[in-house]
Parts: C-alpha cells; structure tokens; sequence
C-alpha cells in the first residue's frame, strides 16, 4: 500500500467507526420527529411520571447498593487479611457471569410463595396460608435493587479494588505513624482517593441497569427503558417510544459527561497519590477474632446472593429437568446461534475498535481522537434504543438493494441486513465496541511514542509499524476484548429479541420466552449454559485488577 | 473431514440466512404463539400439503416489525393469541382481506372479520380460578368482581396485559366507560397484592393462599393439570368458574390468522389459513393447546368439557376492540397496576 492509500484508508476507518454508533443515534432522533406530538399528551400524564420515577429510585437504590456492597468488598480484600480472603478476592467477581434478567427470574421462584424460604417459613412457625403473614415481594422496585445490585456490584468492587491496590501506601502508612485511626485513614486518605474509581463503577452499574429490560419487565418495574419497549411494541407508537427514548438518552449523556467529568479529576488525584511500585508489598493487616470471621462474613454474603445460591437454583432445576423431561434437542442449534452472532460481534468490534485506535494514533490530530471516543458511547446506548433507531438505516440500505435487484430485472431479494442475522452482529458492535477501543487505547497508552518514532527513522511505514510493533503488543489486550465483547454478547437480550431473523433464537431469547409464559424453571439448562461460558471471562477480569504497572513499554 | 465441517456450515448459513422474499413451497409465519406449542400444528401441515413452515416467534412487536421491514417484508401470515394484536395489526396497515369461501363456511362470523382481514381459529374463555377449600360458590359474574366481599382476596396480572384488556374492553362494551372505571376502581381495592406474573402464577398464589379467586385463561389451567408436572398441585388446589356478564355470557377470546399484506408466498399462505381450520388442525388445537375449536362437531378435549357448559358472550368481537384503548386509559386512570 503506498502512502497516500494509507492515508485515506486510516482516516476512514476513523470515520467509518464514529459513523457506526452516529447512525442509530440519528434513526432514533428522526423517528422522535415524525411524531406528530398527538400521543406525546397521553405520555407525559401517564407514562413519564411513572417511568422516570420507577428509574430515579431504581438507579438511586443501586447505586447505594452496589457502591456500598462493591466498596465496603473492595477495601476488606485490598486492606486485611483474613480466612478466605484469596478466594473471595475472585469469587467477589463471578455475580457479572450473571444477566440480571436470570437472577430476577430465580429470585422470583427462590421466594416466591412456594420457594424454600416461604415453605420454610410456614413449617417453622406453622402458618397454614400465605395471606397469614408478612413477606417482601421480589417484584418491587425494592426486589429490583435487591436483584441487579447484588449482580452488578463487581463493575464497583472491580474498580476500587484496582485503585486500593494501586494507592501510595506511604500516604496511609505515614497518617497511621502519625496517630490516624484505620477509620480516620479510609475516611480521609484512602476512599477520597478512589473516589473516581468508584464513581466511574458506579456508572457501569447505572448503565448496565438502563439497558436492562427483562428483570425489570419480570419484576414490574416501569423503567424509562421498559417503557420505550412497551410503547412501541405494546402501544404500537414508534414515534412515542423514540421520544421516551430520547428523554433516556438525556439520562445518558449526563451520565456520560458525569463520569468523563471525574476522570478529569481523577487524572489530578493520580499524580497526588503518585507511583505505587511498593504495591505488591503491602498484604494488608491481619484481623484477629470476630473481627476476621466478620470480614469473611461480609464478603461471603455478596458471593452467595449474587452467585451461588442462584447457580445453585439454576443447577440443580437443569438436572431435576433435564433427567425428568430430556433435553429439549433445539438448545444445542440455539447455542450455535448465538455463539455465531457472538463471534461475529468479536470480528467486527476488533477489527472496528483496534482499528480506529491504531489509526487515531498515526493521524495524531484532535478529531481522530474525538470519533475515537465518540465511537465508544455505543456502549451508553441501551440495547432497546439501539435497535429501534437502527430500523431507519436497516431500511435504507434493504430499499436499496430491492431496487437494485429489480432495476436488473429481478424479484426483490427480501431483507438483506434486517432480515438476516447481520441486523443483531451490527447491533451487538455498536453497542460493544466501546470495550475494543477502550483496552486499545489503554494497551497502546502504554507503548511509547519514541518506539513508533524509531520505527519510522528505520524506514518502516504505518504498515510495517502496526503489524510488527502494535499488534504483538497488544495481543493481551485483543484477547481480553476479545473475551469480554463474547461474553456481553452472550448474556445480551433486548438486541437479540427485537432484531432476531426468522427461525433463529439465541440461548438468551430463548429463556426471555420460557420466562415470559411463566415457566422459567424449564429453561433452566440454557440460563446455566449462558452463566457457564460467563464465568471464564468474570473470573479472568480480577486478574485485571492487579496494581497497574506505571512505567512504560519501550522507554526502558 | 468435509462431513464434520457440514453441520457448522449450515448453522452458519441459518444464522445469517437471509429471510426469503418468495421461496417455492415455503410460507412465513410471525406468531404470538411460542414456536415450542405450535411446532406440532406446522408439522402435520407440512405432512399433509408439503408446504415448509418458517416461524417468527415473539411474545409482543410483531405488528411492528412488519410494519418496519416495510414492502420487503417476509411475513406471510400472522398469528395471533388474541383478537387485540390482529386489531392492532389491521390498524398499523400490514394486514390485507382475504376472500375465503373455506374460512367463511367453517368459521361462524361472530368470529372473523367481516371485512376477511382476519379470521378466528380458536377459542378461550377468561375465567375464574377459585380456591377449592374456601370458596364454595360454584357461580359467579364479572360484576361480582367488584363487591366489597371479596377484599384482599383477588388476584390478577397486569391490567395492561391483553387478555385483561380485552376483558376491560369488553366491560365497557357492556356498561359504558362511568361503570367499568367504578368497577376497576372496586376490582383494584379486592386485590390481595400488586397486579404481577401471569395466569398460571394466579394459581399458584391461591394455591399459597395469597388470595382465593384470580382471573386466568381456560387452557393455563388445563395444561397444568394435564401436562405440566410441576404445577399439577396449582390446579389440583383450584376450580374453574365460568363468571358471566349480568347480561351475557362468558368472556371469550380467539387465536386469530390474518394475511400479512405484502405476503411473498400468498398461495401457501391461504392453504396454511384454510388448514388451520381443517378438522385436523381444530382437533390438536383442542387436544395440544386446549382451546375450544371453532369448527363444528369437533370434539373439546376432555379437561376442558369439564369446567361446563361454555356459554359465549354475544358481544362481537369487533365491537370490544372499540374499546380497547379506553380501556387500556381506564387502567392507567385508576392506577390499576400501581
């Protein structure tokens, strides 16, 4: 490739990837205008005020859950030692091998009126009906913070206990010689520090709790996002739903703009607490008595309400199941489905993501950088917005080919892209592609500048750089987007069902549909088989966490 | 080596196979039925007429994604578990008449549309499940839903949900929107717990005794007593009431087929719809999915025969979906599902 082709092929992939995530965004705005304002009357008396203050207290609760829960974790396992602790320290992780919607559907059963508790319950203090005595009912949005908070708290305990691990332990050490309490030290020295950390977890939680739709539609919770669900396909108003959608995506952005807000302050924060090569050394101080069984206490219950008793549940439902009623002979061509799409979401957003970011790195210009991290709001788009405002482009492209097709003479060859699973690939690497550029651009931060500079004294072109330098370097971090993009592509589905073609489930629809006739229970085996594959990747993650080495590569 | 390789290739192609405009003995269907249920019905029609059946199966939308895959649209036939989302589907346009001399001969006109944009191919009643320990009465109409007897002792899914809103629907239809928005009012203060789940968990929480008497379709109850092991004690712990209107009889609802107005494979479409009320396919309908059949002399499935006589509400179906959007007001005014 000469250098001028180069040229133009970097700065397209650039585009092509800002493009990407640009095209829903428009759909959506589009469909939001050709409504004709009629229907938007009956929203804002009865929908909106339901839906935003459902999803105020929702993500106000988790935030509290999950901030507690991942930070209070997070400081046990970085702080002290206890029975247990390297154990926990990953088992912490697994709840993320869970989709929300599958532990709200085994906590619905777990405490339902004929789950054990409630049996338990009833034989323990001899109650003979269920009308006789007080229980908390899972479908609230009480149950909902229960259920997402306990699965999403590790995106939080993740995030802190990376920057526990990482912190000056000097700092600490010195307010402690000095005559600071432990307390006084997390209070002043240690929680301020991680502060951006924990809010950018935070964020994940929120986000991930706006794209969810099937644990709050089982839990009948009337989120902002459920709502753009159901007025679309319930109500039959497409425009309505791309206005809903548009007040969520308002929610959004002031998310998004939030957590790049603390980044900026986490940046001055960083060169506060300054270089951490003294990490490792620090194990943390050994708690004795109660206080040490306390401590594995704590981090235990999190592990078991998060992931094992609903694995538990899962588990033993698939093998009563499976012996009892056989195994349903589809499951295997459904997990064949969506292993494909999953694969195909990997190819693209690596191809995508790296791409871009290898790219925006050679332009070395200020609106490389821009699409680059325009590119990566995909990620802040729920999965219901996704698909609907991706019907307009899908439409576009498929006239397009009809009238192609016919202008040669032929029938319409039917819908290329909506009809086919490229609909839910395409939908999937927007929505993931954040995660691509995102470890790209982290792995490439950490190759230095000079390393490309002597490449090109050596004569090497942007070729010879990206394919014998970039690439090698970052084959770790491919692999773990690789990883993460397959899992969260797995576990998706408000893309797969909206988008799905004909005769096709995948493992996640397929349970959404078990699910919602009521009988959950008998998809159990494929609710196990999407946690299974989950856990690899959950458990890989902690490994993640390990203190970040500062210096960087090449300037040794 | 090429033999290990072919079953992968051909997932490939599925996965990403395009939905076929027109294809030769094949016909589309988008259905609200779960694929699993009606899987048995599409068999023996592809037995009998060779025809390929290929399945769209969602539990809400499907209207929509016709209307957003446009002119291009695969869709040949849609079906229906109740007369709201053919409705709906008429309204988004993707539906057209069909004139079937079959369809007009076997199915009575009370349920088709006398346009011929869609035509009935079952039947279920919505009816009463009722604790057997502690409710003795063996009648009850709708109306009765509301008296202050019954505080604390109802449950029900969502008011929203479309076999409720058909009944509100059809309670307008009856009493006018003053009355039924008082009757909602007074059906919302019996209840024991917060409108949630679905039918069958109606069952379970009388069976629990979270309340005595729900409301539930006839063929929930039928397929727990009859097929689905695990639930057998919900059933066992409940009766079938058939309520009435004071001045009617019982609420009913119907699969509906309706041809999709684009449908690339018209010819099979129309053979699948005239088939489907066959006597054949009547007869699984009433034994598979235990529904009431709408062709004469076919015989209902035993569980079904014993709730008791079925004495269908006259009120046309048309004339309910005209009130199936105050209906769904009604629900949000009174805060039914809050």
């Amino acid at each position: 490739m000469n250098g001028a082709s180069a040229t133009v092929a970097v700065r397209c992939i650039v585009i092509a990837a800002a493009l990407f995530v640009a095209a829903p965004l428009a759909g959506v705005l589009q469909r939001a205008l050709s409504g004709n304002g009629e229907v938007w009357g009956h929203l804002v008396a009865f929908v909106l005020p339901v839906a935003i203050a459902d999803t105020a207290m929702l993500l106000g609760g988790l935030a509290v859950v999950s901030g507690v829960v991942g930070v209070g974790t997070a400081f046990l396992v970085a702080s002290f030692r206890f029975p247990g602790r390297s154990m926990l320290a990953w088992l912490l992780t697994l709840p993320l091998a869970f989709p929300a919607y599958i532990v709200a559907y085994v906590y619905v059963e777990v405490l339902g009126p004929f789950g054990p508790v409630q049996s338990a319950l009833r034989a323990l203090f001899g109650f003979r009906l269920a009308s006789d005595y007080w229980f908390p009912n899972v479908r609230s949005i009480g149950g909902a913070i229960f259920v997402m908070g306990f699965v999403l708290f590790p995106y939080v305990y993740l995030a802190a206990l990376v920057m526990f691990r990482s912190q000056n332990y000097a700092l600490a050490e010195s307010a402690r010689v000095l005559g600071a309490s432990p307390w006084r030290v997390a209070r002043d020295i240690v929680l301020p520090l991680a502060r951006p950390a924990i809010a950018a977890g935070v964020m994940l939680v929120l986000l991930e709790a706006l794209n969810d739709i099937g644990a709050s539609e089982y839990l009948g919770v009337q989120t902002l996002t459920l709502s753009v669900f159901v007025t679309w396909l319930n109500r039959g108003d497409l425009a309505g739903a791309a206005q809903v959608a548009c007040t969520l995506l308002i929610v959004v952005a002031v998310f998004v703009w939030l957590e790049r807000r603390g980044r900026g302050i986490g940046r001055n924060m960083r060169s506060f607490a300054g270089h951490s090569q003294q990490a490792g050394a620090h194990d943390g101080a050994v708690l004795h008595g109660w206080r040490s069984w306390g401590a594995t206490l704590a981090c235990a219950v999190p592990v078991a309400l998060g992931f094992l008793i609903p694995f538990a549940y899962l588990a033993r439902e698939a093998i009563v199941r499976s012996l009892r009623n056989g195994i349903d002979a589809d499951l295997l061509r459904h997990a064949a489905s969506t292993f494909i799409y999953a694969s195909g979401a990997v190819s693209v957003t690596l191809a995508l993501g790296f791409g871009a970011s290898m790219a925006a790195r050679l332009i070395v210009r200020g609106w490389a950088r821009v699409c680059v991290s325009f590119a990566g709001l995909g990620y802040a788009l729920p999965g219901t917005v996704l698909a609907l405002g991706l019907l307009t482009p899908f439409a576009l492209i498929d006239d397009l080919f009809n009238a192609v097709a016919r202008a040669f003479g032929g029938r319409g060859v039917g819908l290329i892209v909506a009809g086919s699973g490229a609909a839910i690939v395409i939908a999937l690497s927007i929505r993931f592609l954040a995660i691509a550029t995102g470890l790209a651009e982290a792995g490439l931060a950490r190759i230095s500048a000079d390393l490309d500079g002597a490449a090109r004294i050596a004569g090497a072109g942007a070729c010879t750089l990206i394919a014998t330098i970039h690439l090698p370097l970052l084959r770790p971090a491919l692999a773990a987007a690789a990883l993460i993009v397959f899992v969260d592509s797995l576990k998706e589905l408000s893309i797969a069902l909206l988008l799905r073609p004909m005769n096709v489930e995948t493992l996640s629809t397929y349970v959404y549909q078990f699910a919602a006739r009521g009988i959950f229970e008998d998809a159990a085996l494929a609710a196990l088989l999407i946690v299974a594959i989950g856990i690899v990747p959950a458990m890989r993650t902690v490994r993640f966490a390990r203190p970040v080495e500062e210096g960087r590569i090449g300037t040794e | 080596m090429l033999n290990s390789r072919a079953p992968v290739l051909a997932t490939i192609v599925a996965a990403f196979a395009v939905a076929p405009a027109f294809a030769q003995g094949e016909v589309n269907v988008y259905t609200y039925r779960e694929a699993k249920l009606i899987a048995p019905l599409f068999a023996a029609f592809t037995k009998t007429t060779g025809v390929k059946v290929n399945v769209v199966s969602a539990s809400s939308g499907l209207e929509q994604r016709i209307v957003s895959e446009g002119a291009n649209s695969p869709a040949d036939v849609l079906l229906t578990v109740d007369i709201a989302r053919v409705q709906d589907a008429l309204n988004a346009g993707v539906t057209q008449p069909l004139k079937s001399d079959v369809l007009e001969k076997t199915i009575p006109a009370q349920y088709r549309d006398p346009a011929g944009n869609w035509f009935g191919v079952s039947m279920r009643a919505r009816v009463v499940y009722a604790s057997k320990d502690r409710v003795k009465q063996d009648a009850i109409t709708y109306e009765d839903l509301a008296d202050p007897k019954w505080k604390g002792k109802i449950c029900i899914r969502s008011g929203q949900q479309i076999y409720n809103n058909a009944l509100f629907a059809a309670f307008i239809a009856h009493h006018g929107e003053a009355k039924t928005e008082n009757w909602l009012k007074g059906l919302k203060a019996n209840l024991a717990q917060k409108p949630s789940g679905g039918d069958r968990e109606v069952a379970r929480d009388i069976a629990a005794g979270k309340c005595d008497i729900g409301l539930g379709n006839t063929y929930y109850w039928a397929l727990m007593q009859n097929v689905e092991a695990d639930r057998k004690p919900w059933a066992e712990a409940t009766k079938v009431i058939l309520p009435t209107f004071k001045d009617g009889g019982t609420h009913i609802n119907v699969s509906a087929a309706a041809l999709a107005r684009h449908a690339p494979n018209k010819a099979n479409a129309v053979k699948l719809m005239e088939w489907l009320a066959g006597e054949q396919a009547q007869q699984i309908y009433a034994d598979m999915n235990f529904e009431y059949p709408l062709r004469a002399g076919v015989a209902l499935n035993p569980t079904v025969a014993s709730y008791g006589a079925l004495k269908p509400d006259a009120m046309p179906l048309v004339k309910i979906m005209e009130f199936k959007k105050a209906a769904s007001v009604l629900v949000d005014k009174v805060g039914f599902d809050n």
